[in-house]
């Protein structure tokens, strides 16, 4: 395996960019061929790289690829992947494809429909495509610096992307507040890391950012019980962890469907993952003193976004918080600290990351055709857009951890390992499905099943494009298919679960 | 007693001196249609000479020249080819400014700037030091004060001569006083005079501060910093896009050496004074520039802020805090320059230069904002930009010596940056002019600009991603400090 797939996946949508800004402003198809090019090909190399991976019941760190980059500091671009970040990189390949799909920007003269992205759309895919490469280099990269090196690539084009093509009312305040929140955290993980590179050095010797080494740094117990929290907080940010969450659904509502896409169903883990890595890889005996506390704040998180998802009457806003609540089941899951609850995380991240792609996708085809978020202003939507309907449907499923959908997948092991940790909370955090499974089918009664109000029909409201078709599509497959069929997802991210244990003490 | 060394340890000046008078001679001769050409002139001078340096003028192991007044190092070297890389982009965001670009005079002082930028990068002994600070900051009175026909930039000349004056002054106490106490000005025989302890605690710390006040000053240091927003804001905005930056480089230049050079004998009290002033430099520039609505009054209290970033390397006082804060200003140095430039290329066309007016700027000139995105967000220290890096590298140095406090009240700063370079930008990609005809309102790059401006665009997005070699040479040269 000589090809490297991931250096290749990761820089492809930064060569995208540049190619996209070089093409002319006027050139609007032209930018949209080449972001849907890029995408499509990311899509498959991170397919390919996924089925090689569980094909060949491969363990452990794969891919790997090593380029010195700074040897008189230890830093290198070293890149791989393991049962666990091999599905956030195909995730990531779905979200950037499906995202493209539905940004692309139909104008119809007829019925004044402006669905995706009209204005400025070579800025607009040049700075998704930032971002996306941003995010596969933070899933695939083993070395420190690089990780924060992309993880800033991508937190930045989100203030663009929001701030310029969001929602008019909210956007700059969203913006900057999504922005702010999630600059502190990465610096404040930025300085737990200097430290474990100086602490390193000072155990070992050894002047590396590798993670693979400092795996074996000899971090005193005291020191982990330091620096955890600042670095797994940090991080934990952009997960979403309740009380920082509250940049989350602001930014989701503020930002354009396919920013609200990547936001929820890729950044968020970007964020779950890294305090995973970093914080609980690096540093387990730190884990170990403080999942007390990782365990309360994911618990209310469970518990209260999904309460306030429940009150919401604006669409986004309900997912948004929906996307907490389901977050904060990840968090639950790593702070366990156990085989069951590690399990799950890792099945949660990709099932909520698709699942909640789907449902900005689906609100913003509803919200630039009938122009309202309210759920109460809508209704009637099965008659004119009966496709969305069924993909809304099946995500809804999802979400409520139906059987035979991914969320069930994901969600009976984050219970058991819970229960298996601390029963009082499993029985806390349960109530969340049943207030989910409340908001979920309340909403899709509402939005899709009650008769259009009258104030609505005056919109033109049209079906779904081809393209959004295609999105759905893709995005549903893969809910059902790994509902149906685990072991499509279960055994590779045993063998990422397996490696956490390990440095946990096989706890 | 003259050998090649000596030549070469002094080839880039022997190089600007020609320069500088190759357009005295010609300037005269040329019409006035042809004399911004002296940009060009200057520009491709200065980029030969570079190249000749290169090749021909690389030092080897650091030696004494000149009977000990110069120090033919790396450390200077690179130094050096900083400056002129900045004087020669500064030549050419000069070409097209109305008032200025056709005057020879101009040019003929920026190179007498960099020959004393580059003569204090090498200076090894106090007098040699005075007059190579003096030879780089009396052209640069002038150039600030160099439209007699604006009142601003009047203003600007004078009040940054008045500052310059008194800091100097109090700067040459501060050296005799050293004079006074170890009978040497050679900055290496210094240290081991120093070295044996015969300076009380009071003594090194008055001699710390007086130094400090004329270098604080050049380096736009908390409580030194008044003259920079005015004087940033009423010079030709080239002129003040080399203040920033290279006069700045210059400052810091002399702080490495100076302290790490000569005063490492009093280490422990400088170290702490340099601690306190990179803590107040920061917080006071950054929480300035949150309410400025003029964009080079806000370029101006970030690069005061950016002084205090840099700070935090000198404080570290290891090795790879002085190769961070050589790289820190290398990244610096190109980032400012872009900063400045697409201001200058912005306010070319349309005469303004607030924040409001760069409302719409995205669709009038898309490169252009693109340009200006890259500046700011490098300010901010993000990747993929050479402000990245080079934070990561002085935060890493200022962990490494254990001043997490220092790295803490950075990272707060720098957050505080992100907020108000980023909403700097809003106004570029945001908002629309009140008409919203952009379309019909280009803002045109002419050559030079175009050139410089990609120039130091590539500039700012290899540093921040190759950064390998940049860091290889800072590191080169901060070896020759210890």
């Amino acid at each position: 395996m000589n090809f490297p797939i991931l250096s290749f996946i990761t820089f492809l949508p930064f060569l995208a960019a540049v190619v996209m800004l070089l093409i002319p402003a006027n050139r609007k198809t032209e930018v949209r061929g080449v972001a849907l090019a890029a995408a499509t090909i990311d899509l498959l190399l991170s397919g390919w790289m996924y089925l090689t991976y569980l094909l060949n019941h491969l363990t452990g760190y794969q891919f790997i690829e090593t380029y010195d980059w700074l040897p008189a500091l230890g830093i290198s671009l070293k890149f791989g992947v393991d049962g666990m970040s091999a599905p956030l990189v195909l995730l990531t390949g779905i979200v950037m494809f499906t995202g493209v799909l539905i940004s692309w920007g139909d104008y119809d003269e007829k019925i004044h429909l402006s669905a995706g992205i009209q204005d400025r759309p070579r800025e607009f895919f040049a700075f998704l495509f930032l971002l996306a490469g941003g995010v596969f280099g933070v899933f695939v990269s083993l070395d420190l610096f690089m990780l924060f090196f992309f993880y800033e690539i991508a937190v930045f084009p989100m203030y663009l992307l929001i701030a310029i093509w969001g929602w008019v009312k909210t956007r700059e305040y969203a913006a900057m507040k999504l922005t702010l929140y999630l600059f502190v955290g990465s610096v404040v993980a930025l300085v737990g890391a200097l430290a474990m590179y100086w602490t390193q050095y000072q155990n070992t010797g050894v002047l590396s950012f590798d993670m693979l080494l400092m795996e074996n740094a000899g971090f005193s117990p005291v020191f982990q019980y330091i620096w955890f929290l600042p670095v797994f907080l940090g991080f934990a940010v952009l997960g979403g962890i309740w009380p920082f969450h509250n940049w989350s659904p602001d930014g989701h509502v503020a930002a354009p469907t396919a920013v609200s896409m990547f936001h929820a169903g890729v950044l968020m883990k970007l964020g779950a993952f890294a305090a995973l890595r970093v914080g609980v890889m690096l540093l387990p005996e730190g884990a170990k003193q403080w999942s007390w506390l990782i365990m309360t704040f994911a618990a209310v998180a469970v518990v209260y976004g999904a309460y306030i998802a429940f009150v919401q009457p604006d669409l986004k806003y309900m997912i948004g918080f929906s996307s907490v609540s389901h977050m904060g089941l990840v968090m639950l899951g790593i702070s366990t600290l156990n085989y069951n609850g590690l399990l799950g995380a890792g099945i949660q991240m990709f099932s909520h990351g698709v699942m909640t792609a789907l449902f900005f996708a689906i609100t913003g085809m509803i919200y630039d055709r009938s122009h309202t978020r309210q759920i109460p202003e809508l209704g009637g939507m099965v008659k004119v857009m009966p496709f969305a309907a069924i993909g809304f449907i099946v995500g809804g499923l999802v979400s409520m951890g139906m059987p035979g959908f991914s969320g069930f997948v994901a969600e009976f092991p984050i219970f058991m390992g819970v229960w298996g940790s601390q029963w009082l909370v499993a029985v806390i955090a349960s109530v969340s499905i049943i207030i989910t499974a409340a908001y979920i089918m309340r909403n899709i009664r509402q939005v899709f099943f009650m008769p259009m109000p009258e104030a609505l029909k005056e919109h033109h409201i049209t079906d779904v494009t081809a393209l959004d078709k295609v999105a759905i599509v893709t995005l549903c497959l893969f809910m059902i298919g790994i509902g149906l069929f685990p072991a499509v997802m279960v055994p590779m991210i045993e063998t990422g679960v397996q490696n956490i244990l390990r440095l946990l003490g096989g706890a | 007693m003259f050998t090649p060394l000596i030549f070469a340890s002094i080839l880039p000046e022997i190089l600007i001196l020609v320069l500088a008078l190759i357009l005295f001679v010609v300037e005269p001769f040329w019409k006035e249609d042809q004399r911004r050409n002296a940009g060009w002139l200057t520009a491709g001078g200065l980029f030969i000479a570079m190249i000749i340096s290169l090749l021909f003028g690389q030092p080897g192991e650091p030696t004494a020249v000149f009977g000990g007044m110069i120090r033919f190092d790396w450390l200077g070297f690179f130094f050096k080819m900083l400056f002129m890389f900045a004087a020669a982009v500064t030549a050419l965001l000069l070409m097209d400014h109305e008032k200025a670009g056709r005057r020879g005079e101009a040019y003929v002082m920026l190179l007498a700037s960099v020959l004393g930028m580059n003569l204090m990068a090498v200076a090894a002994d106090l007098v040699m030091l005075y007059l190579a600070i003096e030879t780089a900051s009396i052209p640069l009175y002038i150039l600030a004060g160099f439209i007699l026909a604006e009142d601003r930039s009047t203003e600007a000349g004078f009040k940054y001569l008045l500052f310059g004056a008194l800091a100097s002054t109090v700067m040459l106490y501060g050296f005799s006083l050293v004079f006074g106490f170890t009978g040497t000005t050679d900055l290496y025989k210094l240290a081991e005079t120093l070295a044996a302890g015969n300076l009380s605690l009071p003594i090194s710390f008055a001699v710390t501060a007086l130094v400090l006040v004329g270098l604080g000053f050049k380096v736009s240091l908390v409580p030194f910093h008044f003259w920079a927003p005015d004087v940033y804001e009423g010079s030709p905005t080239p002129v003040a896009g080399f203040l920033s930056t290279a006069s700045k480089a210059a400052g810091f230049a002399v702080l490495v050496r100076l302290f790490f050079v000569a005063f490492p004998g009093f280490a422990p009290s400088w170290t702490l004074i340099l601690a306190a002033l990179s803590a107040i430099t920061m917080t006071v520039g950054n929480l300035l520039a949150i309410s400025q609505t003029n964009v080079k009054r806000l370029l101006a209290y970030s690069s005061i802020a950016h002084a205090g970033y840099a700070m935090i390397g000198l404080v570290a006082f290891t090795q790879l805090g002085a190769a961070s804060v050589v790289f820190y200003l290398a990244a610096y140095i190109l980032t400012n320059l872009l900063a400045f430039g697409v201001v200058m290329a912005f306010s070319r066309v349309t005469g303004l230069e607030t924040l409001q007016d760069y409302a719409g700027m995205s669709r009038r000139n898309p490169w252009l904002a693109l340009m200006m995105l890259t500046a700011f967000l490098s300010l901010a220290g993000m990747p993929p930009f050479g402000g990245f890096v080079a934070k990561v590298f002085v935060f890493a140095a200022g962990v490494q010596a254990n001043y997490i406090w220092l790295v803490v009240v950075g990272i707060l700063n720098s957050i505080v940056g992100v907020y108000y370079y980023l909403n700097a930008m809003k106004y570029v990609y945001l908002y629309r002019m009140p008409q919203e005809d952009e379309e019909a309102r280009p803002v045109p790059l002419t050559r030079p600009y175009a050139i410089a401006l990609a120039a130091l665009t590539l500039g700012v997005i290899l540093v921040g991603t190759v950064f390998a070699p940049w860091f290889g040479w800072s590191d080169a040269a901060a070896l020759n400090l210890f």
